[in-house]
């Protein structure tokens, strides 16, 4: 069924066991960031520590592929240098653009390249980048401190 | 008198497609934007072949033809809500007749009756999609008049129990829509006008749920101004349609200016061509709204009485059937009283997106979100919901495909 490579066990498994969904006390930059058109929301904090990627954690509300991106993103991330999570989220990124005609690196993005079917789905593709542009966003204001 | 859903389809070109690999469209999102009969794209698209000419200018036989098809449909217009021709004015949208009400408010010098000050009330309800609530939010920012609301209950009904709180002798606007966008709830208009009246309040009534679905006359609901879209009443897109009372579209002043809404013109000044005219500046979407004119023409034709009927039956079928499905939580009214053919609902834990992708495999097309009512949903505690609003081409069968698709997806993400 052409669905089952929008839903990938992956994704689904992250959605229903969600990895680091408790907000840490303490953190570098905290954002919230919304999907107007669907409401989904997501809280991400992030750490920085000698130019790692040093945590990852978040809250939200959403579709399994919002929930099951911003999930494998905080696995995906924890621990690369914030230039190698660059090329990380290029990567993502160029994948979702790709309207279905790529795969996407699997050395770069593990888990990440379950989300390859969403790009087939345009009105979908926001859902699973709503994680990485928070993401982006909070790496920019933790720099800036 | 019954109504054949299945011939009525013959008149949709759109049901000669599939969706989805050879699916058959099952179009349960007329809420969102109905489909269109041939008759109406046909009067759209003739208008373009034969008559195009900018409407009340030039003396040229086109000019004049463009202009009768324009006065013919807002003549049609007028007849099917009860109302003058002088009183229907063209827009673009719904959202854009609402607005138009509310910046003309705006515009209300001291002295007109619809100047507002921050001593004045402006009232509407928590259950307005954004097109009715943001226009009065930002006028109340503008004016300091002040924004208050009717809450609604649990079960999607307004609580109109605390009415002369909320509607004070300050109220000079009260703002609500006929039927919930996303609860299906058909809201009592005659307490609201009574009181609104009472205290010297105008009554805005968005009616997009309710015209294209229901008879309705503007002089039995007693409001003063109403806003509908054409395309959502089997019309074209591109045109909305303002309605306001005769004399109070006399007092009301201009939104947009420019031609052909004026009486003489000065480099420093300017008067206003009384109504419809001082509300239609610039050459106005003729196409679409003479097309709108054949939309309400073929509803007519089929008959409101048989289109609401139509519609209560599979309304009805489809509360009977997802009331059996213990994991679907229908958000809004559970009973047929005062609701019109919306249907919002939960299903267990499955993510409105993710049921309404699974819907979409299947060919069958509805709406999930907060459907532009965000602080509803939010009141209701739910952040999204799917939504399956019906219209006169929809079948028993498509109702039953819903239910069964909501039982696949069950399935389907249960089991995965």
């Amino acid at each position: 069924m052409e669905l089952d490579s929008l839903y990938q066990d992956i994704i689904l498994d992250h959605y229903k066991h969600p990895q680091n969904k408790k907000l840490a006390t303490s953190y570098d930059a905290q954002v919230h960031h919304i999907n107007p058109s669907c409401g989904d929301e997501i809280t991400l904090n992030l750490t920085l520590k000698d130019g790692l990627v040093d945590c990852i954690t978040w809250d939200g509300v959403g579709c399994s592929i919002s929930q099951a991106s911003v999930s494998i993103l905080s696995d995906l991330l924890k621990g690369k240098t914030i230039s190698q999570a660059q090329i990380i989220q290029d990567e993502f990124l160029h994948l979702m653009q790709s309207k279905g005609s790529k795969d996407g690196s699997a050395e770069l993005l593990e888990d990440a390249v379950a989300l390859a079917g969403v790009s087939k789905y345009p009105a979908r593709i926001k859902c699973a980048l709503l994680g990485w542009m928070a993401y982006k966003d909070a790496v920019v204001q933790a720099q800036s401190k | 008198m019954s109504l054949d859903a299945l011939t009525i389809r013959k008149d949709f070109p759109i049901f000669d497609r599939t969706v989805r690999d050879g699916k058959r469209l099952v179009y349960l999102d007329s809420g969102a934007t109905s489909q269109k009969p041939l008759s109406v794209i046909d009067a759209e698209s003739n208008f373009y072949r034969f008559h195009n000419a900018a409407v009340h200018r030039g003396a040229h036989q086109l000019a004049e033809e463009a202009t009768d098809a324009f006065e013919n449909a807002r003549e049609i217009v007028a007849k099917f809500i009860g109302a003058k021709s002088d009183e229907i004015v063209f827009t673009k949208s719904a959202t854009e007749s609402l607005n138009l009400i509310a910046y003309a408010i705006g515009n209300a010098n001291p002295g007109n009756r619809f100047h507002l000050t921050p001593s004045d009330g402006i009232v509407v309800t928590e259950m307005e999609h954004h097109a009715n609530l943001i226009p009065w939010q930002q006028l109340s920012q503008r004016t300091g008049a002040k924004l208050s609301w009717f809450e609604v209950t649990p079960e999607g009904r307004l609580d109109l129990s605390n009415m002369a709180s909320v509607i004070t002798e300050n109220t000079k606007v009260v703002a609500l829509t006929h039927q919930s966008n996303v609860l299906g709830t058909i809201n009592p208009l005659d307490a609201i006008v009574k009181r609104a009246h009472e205290v010297g309040a105008v009554v805005v009534l968005d009616a997009c749920q309710s015209v294209p679905h229901t008879s309705l006359n503007v002089k039995d609901l007693g409001v003063d101004f109403l806003a509908f879209s054409g395309h959502k009443t089997v019309g074209p897109t591109g045109v909305g349609i303002f309605w306001g009372k005769s004399e109070l579209l006399l007092e009301l002043p201009p939104f947009l200016t420019g031609g052909s809404m004026i009486e003489n013109v000065t480099m420093t000044s300017a008067t206003w061509a009384p109504a419809p005219k001082k509300f239609e500046a610039g050459v106005p979407n003729m196409a679409q709204a003479v097309g709108l004119g054949a939309a309400l023409k073929y509803l007519s034709e089929i008959g409101m009485g048989s289109i609401s009927q139509h519609e209560k039956m599979l309304t009805s079928s489809l509360l009977t059937q997802l009331a059996q499905i213990s994991e679907v939580k229908v958000i809004g009214p559970k009973d047929m009283v005062d609701r019109g053919a919306t249907v919002s609902f939960t299903v267990g834990e499955i993510h409105p997106h993710d049921l309404g992708q699974y819907l979409d495999s299947l060919g069958i097309a509805v709406r999930t979100g907060h459907h532009c009512a965000w602080p509803l949903t939010r009141k209701l505690g739910v952040p999204a919901t799917t939504r399956a609003s019906m219209y006169l081409y929809n079948t028993q069968e498509d109702i039953d495909l819903l239910v069964t698709g909501v039982k696949g997806a069950m399935k389907y993400f249960g089991s995965k």
